[in-house]
């Protein structure tokens, strides 16, 4: 099961990402990251505070937006991974290409500081 | 012996011996007319020949009970056809001797009593013969669909009429005796109410009913005919009736009579209602029909097609047509009867226009989409439509249309009926798409099954090593194939590739990558690459074929046994867990490393990196993809790294194959019985 939030704030969007990203589920998670995308706002934040399990395919649905973040210039953010979530991202390199941080508060100022 | 004891052997055996107290009787006729002439007594009993008429009745009956056993029970046709031609027969020969009578009259032999006796013999043998026939035939249509109480009295009446058969002995006659007015009254009675068991004429079609008229008519007119000749004395006697000296004749006749009657006037009231009767026979069957048209191996189309024509008939529809959706067509097909084109057209946008139109809810369905509508029709030759969804679970397939020339053509009996008709046929066409289904899934299984075989070949058999170091494999699929793969060559006498990889995803997609994986292993290996050089060109080679949200995790070693070195890069892929002999304990590889397919440009290259080590005697490398380190017990709980580098710590000391059982032991017994949700790959590695 995986519950997505997705909110437009002032000038960023905010995905809440709650429970486990598996195979089946990560296809809501991908129309999420798309719809902010499409919003254009250029400035997204992923909540992943409550993000149990991540699949080889939730990794693959961050992992395609990539190319469209350094080519649209998009500041995109990820933060509060848990330890065992953020050993998968590290395992398999995503941490050096995508922004993680700890806090909800290290994200905006990042976004805020640009 | 045994074989004569047949139905059709007592039958036989009953007429011949009817026949024969029939003769007998005849010739005590003429043997009495003979002695009262010559003034001889006989000396014989008058009961003689009472018993012999007695004897005569029983054997015609039992000949008669044993011949309609012939004829199937359904076919009430053939039984008044039974009775009429044996009506038919001795009113014949009874007329024949009535005539031939005549034509003698006044002459010697007119007044010859033995010709008397035998013409009266035989007129009294063949009317006695029809009516038992005809009483056999009543019986079996009376007890047409019996119940237990009818049956009772049936068996009471029947046991009477036998018992009055022997009353003649009492030498009574009808009209002086009270006791055989009483008799008589009381079996008239019962032959009176047993005749109100008329079940059998509603089983008649219109044809067969106007058949039965004609038939039971005439046989009613032989009664009153043979009723009259025996005891309807000549104009020239006062009295009504001649004496009626035989209880069971008497009561036989009534009670035939009765019947035949009732039947009559039952079968005529009956007449304007039989196409009702029919119509409804009609439906069921059309009902069953529908039902079973799957068995007879038919097709969407024709369940359509029947649903139509007896939705058609069953309303008296004059025309009609069925809207089907389709998959994969944005025009509904249309199936017509009746109704030409641009009629329907035409039909269909007037049911657009009109502003009458009644939302009738389906009372086998809460669900609005199972409504009918019932719409008034102007300007067109139909004056009144009925539009019926057809969903299978709850979902709308088609619409079927029935139009009518008259206004106000359906009523509602009739709309429930084409309930019961829509949602039969949405039934037989669901299972028809099931059965569709299944064959699919099956040939899909089959091809699976193949896809297995042939991923399973794909994974080597043999792995590429020396004498100086073990090599062991172990791996499951979760599904039919998987995206695990791993592989090894011999790059030099004593140079060594492995690798260990992983596909993202699960199933056919990864099952398909992890065959691409196996194309770029085995070119670019035999270019005797470094690892982090094998690892570039192979992410490049992917870049152009992996699916936008697919990426590969990989490690590649290059095994030195000559150098005792090890070499090794990491894209992505699962931290290796080494073991130390020297340090004796184990630890997990954990060095940078993308993952390849994630990058798919030339920057690929800053994010992979060569490590290289020394290995010793009894050190082990455990090789293995995620489904291992990630697979969860029921609490939710992963199998982890720390318990495999326990696991590794306790059991170094064994051989690569008992090491990897032992992993993998511990792996069940920690997941206890749940199911493998993620494919399984271990490459254990020993050397010595």
């Amino acid at each position: 099961m995986l519950d997505i939030l997705q909110s437009s704030e002032n000038n960023y969007i905010s995905i809440t990402v709650t429970g486990d990203a598996d195979a089946s589920s990560s296809i809501k998670l991908d129309k999420a990251i798309r719809w902010a995308f499409d919003e254009s706002l250029q400035k997204i934040i992923i909540d992943c505070t409550h993000l149990n399990y991540i699949s080889s395919a939730g990794l693959g649905v961050f992992m395609s937006y990539i190319e469209e973040i350094n080519q649209t210039n998009t500041t995109f953010i990820i933060y509060g991974l848990s330890e065992k979530v953020l050993k998968v991202f590290g395992i398999l390199g995503l941490d050096q290409l995508l922004k993680i941080v700890g806090t909800k508060e290290e994200a905006l100022a990042q976004i805020n500081g640009i | 012996m045994k074989g004569k004891l047949t139905p059709r052997f007592y039958m036989r055996f009953s007429f011949a011996i009817a026949l024969l107290l029939w003769l007998a009787l005849t010739l005590l006729d003429v043997l009495q007319v003979l002695a009262s002439r010559s003034q001889v007594d006989l000396g014989l009993s008058p009961l003689v020949p009472l018993l012999l008429i007695d004897l005569f009745f029983l054997f015609v009956g039992f000949h008669f009970r044993f011949r309609i056993k012939k004829i199937e029970s359904g076919n009430f046709i053939d039984f008044l056809w039974q009775v009429f031609a044996i009506g038919l027969l001795a009113t014949l020969i009874s007329l024949a001797i009535g005539l031939f009578k005549e034509s003698i009259d006044g002459s010697a032999l007119a007044n010859n009593p033995f010709l008397d006796a035998v013409l009266y013999s035989i007129r009294f043998g063949l009317i006695s013969i029809f009516l038992i026939s005809t009483f056999t035939v009543w019986k079996k249509l009376i007890l047409y669909q019996k119940s237990k109480r009818l049956l009772i009295w049936w068996n009471i009446f029947e046991g009477t009429i036998l018992l009055s058969i022997f009353y003649n002995f009492t030498g009574q006659v009808f009209q002086e005796s009270a006791v055989f007015q009483v008799l008589f009254g009381a079996m008239a009675l019962m032959g009176l109410i047993l005749s109100a068991n008329l079940k059998w004429v509603a089983y008649l079609n219109f044809k067969q009913k106007w058949k039965s008229i004609l038939l039971i008519l005439l046989v009613a007119i032989y009664l009153g005919y043979f009723f009259t000749s025996i005891y309807v004395p000549g104009a020239d006697t006062p009295d009504m009736l001649a004496p009626i000296d035989n209880l069971f004749i008497l009561s036989l006749f009534v009670f035939l009579l009765f019947y035949s009657i009732f039947s009559l006037l039952v079968i005529v009231f009956n007449l304007p209602t039989s196409s009702v009767f029919e119509k409804k026979m009609e439906e069921a069957i059309n009902f069953q029909r529908l039902s079973q048209s799957i068995q007879q191996g038919e097709n969407e189309n024709q369940i359509f097609d029947i649903l139509l024509a007896s939705s058609m008939s069953a309303v008296y529809a004059d025309a009609g047509w069925l809207e089907i959706e389709r998959r994969g067509s944005d025009e509904p097909e249309i199936r017509r009867k009746n109704i030409s084109p641009t009629n329907r057209l035409e039909v269909l946008s007037q049911i657009s226009l009109s502003k009458q139109k009644t939302v009738l809810k389906n009372p086998l369905s809460k669900a609005s989409i199972h409504d009918q509508t019932l719409v008034v029709l102007k300007k067109t030759n139909f004056k009144s439509a009925l539009i019926v969804p057809l969903a299978i679970q709850e979902e709308i397939v088609g619409k079927m249309y029935l139009v009518n020339e008259l206004s106000d053509g359906f009523n509602k009996e009739m709309i429930n009926i084409i309930n019961t008709f829509a949602s039969q046929a949405s039934i037989s066409i669901e299972n028809f798409r099931l059965l569709g289904e299944a064959l699919e899934n099956e040939r899909y299984k089959k091809e699976l099954n193949i896809a297995k075989k042939v991923q399973r070949a794909l994974l080597p058999t043999q792995l590429d090593h020396d004498d100086a170091f073990q090599i062991h494999a172990f791996t499951q699929a979760a599904a039919e194939v998987g995206g695990d793969y791993y592989d090894t060559f011999r790059l030099g006498e004593h140079k060594f590739a492995v690798v260990i990889g992983d596909v993202s995803g699960k199933g056919t997609s990864a099952a398909f990558h992890m065959s691409q994986m196996k194309g770029i292993f085995q070119s670019l290996v035999q270019l005797d690459l470094s690892a982090t050089e094998f690892l570039v060109k192979a992410n490049k080679a992917l870049s152009a074929c992996l699916e936008k949200t697919s990426f590969i995790t990989l490690t590649y070693f290059v095994i030195d046994t000559k150098k005792k070195s090890l070499e090794f890069s990491r894209a992505g892929h699962c931290p290796t867990l080494y073991y130390s002999s020297k340090n004796g304990k184990a630890e997990f590889l954990e060095n940078k490393g993308l993952g390849l397919g994630i990058l798919r440009n030339d920057n690929f290259k800053h994010y992979v990196f060569k490590n290289e080590m020394a290995f010793q005697k009894d050190d082990v490398l455990v090789l293995y993809t995620d489904g291992i380190s990630e697979a969860a017990n029921h609490d939710g709980e992963e199998f982890g790294y720390d318990r495999m580098e326990r696991i590794l710590n306790e059991n170094a000391k064994y051989d690569a194959v008992s090491i990897q059982k032992m992993m993998i032991q511990k792996l069940y017994e920690f997941c206890e019985n749940k199911d493998l949700d993620d494919d399984y790959t271990m490459v254990v590695i020993k050397f010595k």
